[in-house]
């Protein structure tokens, strides 16, 4: 079968780097595809506010309480470029919230690991962001404009947020034993699950070879966690903290860092809804939504009300 | 009563001097929630000093698929641009 021109005016543009604009001819599937993928990414901040946000109140210091507070205000920021940008494919910002709250859509499997100690907020930093930073530069790259200019967006914003994690764990790795050990407990329950955010391995990731030649995605997979575990490696040094994992050691050879195989199964488990806390999680944004009725009714109603012609 | 709130575009001008520019869309109720909004999403940073939003219903837009005959006449113009005249290099500032 020859390629309809559509097609043609489409390869061609994503081969010389062109950008696919909202209103440009595309294939049905690229358009499912970054709905499917943007409007997880959107989930993921959203949801992502949770677990950090358990800790607002008990921040140890007020400069630590703004600091928090200010990261979670730029998560909900992202989450809405992240919802305009899906929109400009053709999906309402109803249909995507009706289907994060029915469970049909998947956010990334991290946030449903609970934040137990106030270390766990540097981890998050440090671990989530960092690695969240990691998937996220190559996609300012992505063949889709409004998906790249979200991105560049967010990557501006994110850097303060592993900065900032980073920092509460040194301080925390600098103070007391006790301190140390919480800091180093947090890395050993975080680690895994971090390195788990890159998704399956490639040879279990079936879209990968689509969306790399689509450009939605540079690396793969395995590549951007091999660059993460390097990083890590090398930084986790400063912080006198000990990566849980026998297995990770320098391989000359390959220049990169070894590392030990990761629990696939329990991947899987999480996203199908039984991590430590998938159902809190969704009672928490069902809840959210419910209580919200109200507020989006009446400024609704406000806004009805104002174009009315006002009576004397 | 349509229950999803209405969409907006939203242009910021980031300094003073400078033409706004489109930075995103946003739902808001109504132009000064949306204006409200606009600030907390797209100027957390000092991003902006002045923001323009617009119902995205209200833009109109040329069609892509038409870009080639709709740009056409301007397309064989190259006398438009100062570089189609030859001067002498003797001739400065020009």
């Amino acid at each position: 079968m020859t390629p309809m021109p559509e097609q043609e005016i489409f390869d061609g543009k994503v081969s010389r780097e062109v950008k696919i604009e909202p209103r440009d001819w595309m294939p049905d599937n690229y358009r499912r595809t970054l709905i499917r993928q943007i409007s997880q990414h959107a989930h993921s901040e959203i949801v992502g506010m949770l677990p950090e946000a358990n800790w607002i109140t008990r921040a140890p210091s007020l400069k630590r309480k703004v600091t928090l507070l200010a990261k979670v205000q730029d998560e909900a920021g992202h989450g809405l470029y992240l919802y305009a940008a899906a929109e400009t494919l053709g999906i309402s910002r109803e249909e995507m919230t009706r289907q994060l709250l029915s469970g049909e859509a998947k956010y990334s499997s991290i946030f449903n690991y609970p934040t137990l100690t106030w270390a766990d907020i540097g981890a998050i930093g440090w671990l989530v962001d960092g690695a969240a930073i990691m998937n996220q530069v190559p996609l300012c790259r992505a063949s889709y404009g409004p998906y790249a200019r979200a991105m560049i967006r967010i990557c501006k914003e994110e850097s303060f947020h592993q900065r900032q994690g980073f920092e509460i764990l040194l301080t925390l790795c600098r103070g007391s034993e006790e301190q140390h050990n919480m800091a180093q407990d947090a890395l050993n329950r975080w680690w895994w699950p971090s390195l788990m955010m890159f998704g399956p391995p490639d040879d279990a990731s079936p879209h990968t070879a689509q969306s790399m030649q689509w450009k939605i995605k540079r690396f793969s997979n395995d590549e951007l966690r091999q660059k993460f575990v390097d990083m890590c490696a090398q930084q986790v040094s400063v912080l006198g903290l000990r990566i849980p994992d026998d297995r990770l050691a320098w391989n000359e050879t390959r220049g990169h860092y070894d590392f030990g195989e990761i629990d696939w199964e329990e991947f899987r488990n999480v996203l199908k809804g039984n991590g430590p806390c998938n159902r809190e999680r969704m009672e928490d944004r069902i809840s959210a939504y419910e209580e919200g009725s109200w507020v989006r009714e009446a400024a609704l109603a406000h806004a009805e009300k104002k174009k009315q012609p006002q009576t004397p | 009563m349509n229950h999803e709130e209405p969409l907006w575009e939203v242009f910021i001008r980031s300094r003073q001097g400078l033409d706004h520019k489109h930075v995103g869309s946003l739902h808001a109720a109504d132009a000064p929630t949306a204006i409200e909004n606009a600030r907390d999403v797209y100027t957390r940073r000092m991003e902006g000093v002045s923001i323009w939003v617009v119902a995205s219903r209200d833009i109109h837009a040329s069609s892509p698929e038409d870009a080639a005959s709709f740009y056409d006449p301007a397309n064989d113009k190259i006398y438009r641009h100062p570089t189609f005249y030859d001067l002498p290099d003797e001739v400065k500032h020009m």
